[in-house]
């Protein structure tokens, strides 16, 4: 009670006197980046993963081959979350004596849930988005089945025993990628007009689906509460499982915008840990002093400690005002990126990064601390007498622990976690190292040099340890700010160019053995690029190894459905340029021995298969057996036809193909579709445009979000160069006086120091150069997956950087201690 | 005096006490077999060439450090058989401190300062009773001023406000006027001896200055560790 009382009642002298400043301006500045940070990563987030929602049209999706019971959609709004039921299924519809076979997607009221329809008034005209459903009597149909049909705007189509409307094109659905493969082109009909067309009795094959949306909070109760109730037919989709494209570009995103976050991290951990070393060595001669006095160990660590808590405290109030107010600005600067109709995150940001700090401030301190804790009372005698240091132990050891914890908070992924904290550790010793190495060799070039250099290159060697320490800083520091430049411009541009300009925007299916070459000069005749034609077998699985599909066991459940649903076959002779062979070999073009086959990564996992096991295949009929002779990984982004089942040439000869293929279609060539669809009546056309937008879409968000949070992590890296300045000032502002009381001029000790710091500066550039290519090779190809280009640029602009950043912070923070008069700081020894 | 009387008004004794620090060079002997003791209410000075362990000496006889050899006892307390927080504790309850570069806490104002160990003490009333020291050593109208504004004269009254405040029974002053000038010096030893007469406090001061020493009442000579004489002042 004693200490708390003393403490406070000394707190408010301590902050009067201004030298605890720097930390508490490290960690307001920590929580203050910590809070924009957390709330960029919150709203983006957020945005990137209702942009991956839209591909379901709703958060959850449950289908059905049976109604979905009223019970459902009344629990769901039980949760309060809005609903809207589909049903889907093929028919044929007709117009006049054409008929054509559509995907009829009936829809109730709410459609969608997620995204937006969007339509055309004229075929393959610009379209529009919409609101609400087509009007009882109405349909809205896909522009290549009116194409097929010959209908226009204002015709009539029989649907069933129904006559209805065209009463616009329809020319994108959020959720028209669902099971595209096998998509006939749409039509969007009124739910309300379904029993009366006749089209649905026994036998006939709907798809129902339930769309729940709403609070994250209450669409996940509700997806937990219905998990024990879901007969077998019923499978439940949510954004993880929906569409592998938007959802690798929203996990990306994510993982950069996480990357990020940590980075900011670790930069005001350095912060507060240089700030916190001086805020221990700062007090030394005050413990001393009050120990003489007489105060007990547990006294003055007691009192330390509550006036670090209440420091923190303070920073947190002062960080937690600048991060709203940074919060405020980001919404109003960034207000088409962060989705506004998003509850606002509100304190949770704040908290989070208040928590962080002082578990930061903790983790850093205490070591420090302890060591406070033992410093010797005779220092009130001798002035060297220091407290032996910390053990090395406790102090990696506390701030790891504290680091690795805020880290696994905000990562969340264990493989990310390791990585970072591999590199910085790695790269902290390597730093420490060189650093003392680099230290060592510097005192050697001084008798070389004018008397600045010698004094500035005898003070970098004379500090020996603690110049090592401050390059570490230094070049820690560097390492997070080229990372994230690097992170910044190249990673998002790799990741940029894997969706090329030229990407394919639309896919043809359906085409016939004896359709291709036709096709293929259709394509020559109107300027396309002729594509490549992909042939499609469709099969089951029937065995693996001799056991039946229905009776083996799988890793996971989605290894059991991948081996009984009905797969898409292809075969080739050269695996796709999209694809990356990871075991096995690739069959020789010529090859004509036994079926082989190539299955993709993430198929094999979850189905338990590898290299030699045998898969046999039941197609029309037939049965084909191969065994398995390479593992692939494919690049879902490429948007070329890719297989997760590949066989060598001539295993399906034979059996019932037909072609698919990819192609870029400029916006002006749009109406040839119209020629294609009526020459060709069997091929449908599939519209990728409305895709790729949605990922282009999150690509640009995510790249925005990157850059403002980088405005962040860099203060919090200025902050790092000027606390590791700081924590050497006292022992500056001597010396210089000292040198400047011998006879030196300002200049000279002002060049000195400068020589200092710019050779601390090259130092830590050289090391920080060499520390981010290393972690953003790791980073881009372990984590992104994405290549990796060496950027000689690099160690230019890493060294530039040091030097230049080291020597203004330096001549910030040192030039009070070289134009402060020498009998005043000769003086000063109170 | 006889046996009894000597032991009931022992303050300070120093029994064969000897230090020894390890340096590169080996072993090293700053002090050996000092023996003395110093009863209530004497003032003693303890003179010696530079290097020749007096600060030591101080160190070992207030507890801020631990003899190699032979204790201490302080106030009687054998600091050799205390833990650090033992002796602060005794510290706390019979010593004050003047150093000859002050040591004042710089971002607490002069009175502050003063208040320092009797907060430490747990006194309740430690602004009052700074406030009348520091009106006995002169510093009325400064109080409220830093170390950073105050002379060096003016820091060492505070510094000996500070040490009376708490009415220790012992008084170390290590070379008290060692960063003042001779007038400013002699005023400051002047307000210590009125101080120390007034308190019945004891006082132990090391210093080189000989009419420094010879005002106390006594003069233990140091010379390379070793204690060569011990007599009443001239004075």
């Amino acid at each position: 009670m004693k200490a708390v009382a003393f403490a406070l009642r000394t707190f408010g002298r301590e902050l009067r006197s201004g030298e605890v400043l720097v930390l508490l301006a490290a960690v307001g500045l920590a929580v203050g980046a910590l809070t924009a940070v957390g709330f960029l990563t919150d709203r983006i987030g957020k945005a990137v993963a209702r942009q991956a929602n839209e591909v379901l049209a709703a958060d959850l999706r449950l289908r059905s081959q049976e109604p979905v019971p009223a019970a459902w959609s009344e629990l769901a709004a039980g949760y309060g979350l809005d609903t809207a039921e589909t049903m889907s299924f093929p028919s044929v519809v007709f117009a006049g004596d054409n008929s054509a076979l559509a995907s009829i997607n009936a829809i109730s009221e709410g459609y969608p849930l997620r995204g937006t329809v969007r339509v055309a008034d004229q075929l393959f005209g610009e379209q529009r988005e919409v609101e609400g459903i087509p009007e009882s009597g109405e349909v809205w149909a896909d522009g290549t089945l009116l194409a097929r049909v010959g209908a226009d705007i204002g015709d009539v189509l029989s649907v069933g025993e129904l006559d209805l409307r065209v009463s616009a094109v329809l020319t994108y659905r959020p959720d028209q990628s669902i099971g595209f493969a096998s998509l006939a082109p749409s039509l969007l009909m009124n739910a309300a007009d379904i029993s009366r067309s006749g089209l649905i009795g026994e036998g006939s094959r709907v798809s129902y689906a339930l769309l729940v949306a709403g609070d994250e909070g209450a669409v996940t109760a509700f997806n937990e509460a219905i998990q024990d109730k879901l007969p077998e037919s019923v499978r439940i989709r949510s954004q993880e499982e929906s569409s592998e494209r938007a959802y690798n570009a929203a996990d990306r995103a994510q993982r950069f915008l996480s990357l990020t976050a940590v980075m900011s991290l670790l930069l005001s951990a350095v912060a507060v840990a240089m700030s916190a070393r001086r805020f221990a060595h700062r007090r030394m001669d005050t413990v001393a002093l009050m120990k003489s006095l007489g105060a007990t160990q547990g006294f003055v660590i007691a009192v330390a400690l509550i006036q670090l808590m209440l420091l923190g405290v303070l920073g947190v109030v002062v960080g937690s005002i600048a991060g709203f107010a940074a919060e405020e600005l980001l919404s109003r600067i960034l207000v088409d990126l962060i989705a506004s109709d998003l509850p606002n995150p509100g304190l949770r940001p704040v908290v989070l990064a208040s928590g962080s700090a002082m578990v930061l401030l903790l983790g850093f301190a205490l070591p420090a601390l302890i060591q406070l804790r033992n410093t010797p009372p005779l220092r009130v005698l001798r002035h060297d007498a220091m407290p032996p240091p910390p053990s090395r132990l406790l102090v990696s050891g506390l701030s790891l622990a504290a680091v690795a914890a805020l880290l696994y908070g905000s990562v969340g992924d264990p493989r990310m976690l390791v990585i970072l904290i591999g590199g910085i550790m790695v790269i902290a010793g390597a730093l420490y190292l060189v650093g003392r190495g680099l230290v060592a060799l510097i005192g050697r070039f001084r008798s070389g040099v004018g008397v600045a250099w010698r004094y500035g290159l005898a003070n970098v060697a004379r500090r020996g340890r603690a110049s090592a320490v401050q390059v570490v800083a230094f070049g820690l520091g560097l390492t997070v700010l080229l990372l994230l430049t690097l992170v910044r411009t190249d990673l998002l541009e790799g990741w940029r160019q894997t969706l090329d300009a030229d990407a394919p925007n639309h896919f043809l299916i359906n085409i016939q053995p004896d359709e291709v070459n036709a096709v293929g000069a259709f394509f020559e005749k109107n300027g396309v690029k002729v594509p490549r034609f992909t042939p499609l077998v469709r099969a089951r699985m029937t065995t693996i190894n001799g056991t039946s599909v229905k009776d083996r066991e799988y890793p996971n459940d989605d290894g059991r459905w991948l081996a009984n649903r009905e797969a898409n076959l292809s075969w080739t002779a050269e695996m796709s340029p999209s694809n990356e062979l990871l075991q096995g070999e690739w069959w020789p073009a010529d090859y004509d021995g036994p079926p082989l086959v190539s299955i993709e990564e993430e198929s094999a996992i979850n189905a338990g298969l590898k290299i030699g096991d045998r898969l046999k295949f039941f197609v029309a009929g037939q049965q084909v057996e191969a065994g398995i002779a390479s593992i692939r990984k494919v690049n879902w982004d490429s948007f070329q036809p890719n297989f997760f089942i590949v066989l060598s040439p001539g295993a399906l000869d034979g059996m019932p193909t037909t072609y698919i293929s990819s192609m870029k279609i400029e916006d002006d060539q749009q109406s040839m579709l119209v020629d294609l669809v009526r020459s060709y009546p069997s091929i449908s056309v599939i519209d990728l445009g409305a895709i790729l937008e949605q990922v282009r879409g999150i690509i640009e968000k995510a790249s925005l979000a990157v850059q403002a949070v980088f405005v962040f992590t860099l203060a919090a890296g200025v902050a790092v160069l000027f606390a590791a300045v700081q924590s050497t000032i006292d022992e500056r502002r001597f010396e210089s006086a000292m040198l400047r009381a011998l006879g030196a001029r300002r200049r000279t000790v002002f060049f000195g120091v400068m020589a200092e710091f710019a050779a601390l500066g090259v130092a830590a550039g050289i090391l920080a150069s060499a520390g981010a290519s290393i972690l953003a090779a790791v980073v881009a190809v372990q984590l992104f997956q994405l290549p990796y280009e060496f950027n000689p640029l690099l160690w230019v602009i890493g060294l530039t950087a040091g030097v230049l950043l080291v020597c203004i912070s330096g001549f910030f923070a040192a030039r009070g201690a070289i134009n402060a008069a020498p009998a005043d700081v000769l003086r000063m020894a109170t | 005096m006889g046996n009894e009387s000597v032991s009931k008004d022992l303050v300070l004794e120093a029994i064969q006490v000897s230090k020894e620090v390890s340096s590169p060079e080996g072993s090293l002997t700053i002090l050996s077999d000092v023996s003395f003791r110093i009863v209530a209410g004497e003032s003693v000075a303890v003179v010696g060439p530079s290097g020749a362990g007096k600060s030591t000496l101080l160190a070992l006889l207030a507890g801020l450090d631990l003899p190699t050899r032979g204790h201490v006892v302080l106030n009687g307390a054998n600091l050799s058989e205390l833990d650090e927080d033992g002796r602060a504790g005794v510290r706390a309850d019979s010593v004050g401190f003047v150093f000859q570069s002050f040591h004042l806490v710089p971002s607490l104002n002069a009175l502050e300062n003063v208040m320092l160990p009797l907060e430490l003490a747990g006194k309740s009333d430690a602004r009052t009773a700074a406030r009348v020291i520091i009106e006995q050593v002169g510093l009325k109208d400064r109080w409220s001023h830093y170390p950073s504004q105050l002379s060096g004269g003016e820091k060492q009254r505070v510094a000996i406000a500070r040490a009376f405040a708490t009415e220790p029974a012992v008084l170390f002053a290590d070379e008290p006027t060692g960063n003042l000038d001779a007038g400013t010096g002699a005023n400051i030893m002047e307000l210590m001896f009125n101080l120390n007469r007034s308190s019945r406090t004891t006082l132990v001061l090391v210093t080189h200055d000989i009419s420094l020493a010879e005002r106390c009442d006594r003069i233990l000579s140091l010379d390379a560790g070793r204690l060569v004489s011990d007599s009443e002042a001239a004075a």
